[in-house]
């Protein structure tokens, strides 16, 4: 897998369920889903985003992620030729039922964060005995 | 401190990257222009600075080469996920990547920084110092 050439993805612009009241873009960041016996696994691409400005929420059954970008790192630059666009994340998922909501976890590491949403006990899969 | 004022500046920034898309700065010498990873480049006073966005790389995996004024910006990416997972949706794409542009001024190779933070590459060029504009005095 490792030997493909690494393609461009164009950045997409958030269409909002929610609309955001600052002006400026939001955009979608690029994300893996998967599962584990444990947990459900939320991995998503938010280059330029510092810790302290990640906010998980999670409202009716909805987990909504905010990533905001460093914008004081552009203080006293001028373009001079761009290709991509910048701006602030933001995505938002509806949970299955089977996710303990007050066991999630997040984590940041060079612009990925991954959330760990652990499922609940009773939908783990369990060993039947036979008696 | 008001809440709408960073936004605002965001926004100014993001109208200001647009007017610059593609502009012709590098002329026709930016090779795999639309390559990964994507770059924007910059100018800070007299220098410049070459911005790119590759989030989950490790600093071994990020090759950076100069000569003369091209610069050259290697690597791979990969993406893990352990064994017996079941993948529900998957959209970080993965694979090898190069590319290279050509400066269309001087740089000064020894003081050249590089700096990957938060999934961001920042690479500073600092313009050679024969290569500076140079006021001329009306004797």
């Amino acid at each position: 897998m490792a030997g493909q050439e690494l393609e461009v993805q164009q950045k997409k612009e958030v269409e909002s369920q929610q609309e955001k009241t600052i002006p400026a873009r939001f955009y979608v960041p690029p994300t893996d889903i998967f599962e584990t016996a444990d947990a459900l696994k939320i991995v998503m691409e938010v280059p330029g985003v510092p810790k302290e400005a990640v906010d998980v929420k999670i409202e009716n059954e909805v987990l909504s992620i905010e990533g905001r970008i460093e914008t004081t790192n552009y203080n006293g630059l001028e373009p001079l030729y761009t290709e991509y666009p910048i701006g602030h994340f933001a995505r938002s998922f509806t949970l299955p039922w089977q996710v303990d909501q007050q066991n999630i976890t997040a984590h940041l590491e060079d612009g990925v964060l991954t959330l760990t949403l652990n499922k609940r006990p009773e939908s783990k899969p369990r060993r039947i005995a036979i008696q | 401190m008001l809440y709408s004022d960073p936004f605002e500046t965001l926004l100014q920034l993001q109208q200001a990257l647009d007017s610059f898309r593609s502009s012709s700065w590098l002329g026709t010498s930016t090779s795999g222009a639309g390559g990964f990873p994507p770059l924007n480049v910059f100018s800070k006073g007299d220098d410049i600075v070459v911005v790119a966005e590759a989030p989950g790389l490790k600093k071994d995996q990020l090759d950076i080469q100069v000569k003369g004024r091209t610069i050259q910006i290697a690597g791979a990416k990969t993406v893990t996920y352990g064994d017996g997972v079941s993948l529900h949706r998957r959209e970080r794409t993965i694979g090898r990547f190069s590319r290279s542009l050509n400066l269309p001024v001087e740089i000064d190779a020894d003081k050249i920084k590089a700096e990957y933070r938060d999934g961001v590459l920042a690479i500073f060029l600092p313009r050679a110092e024969q290569d500076k504009p140079r006021s001329i005095k009306i004797a």
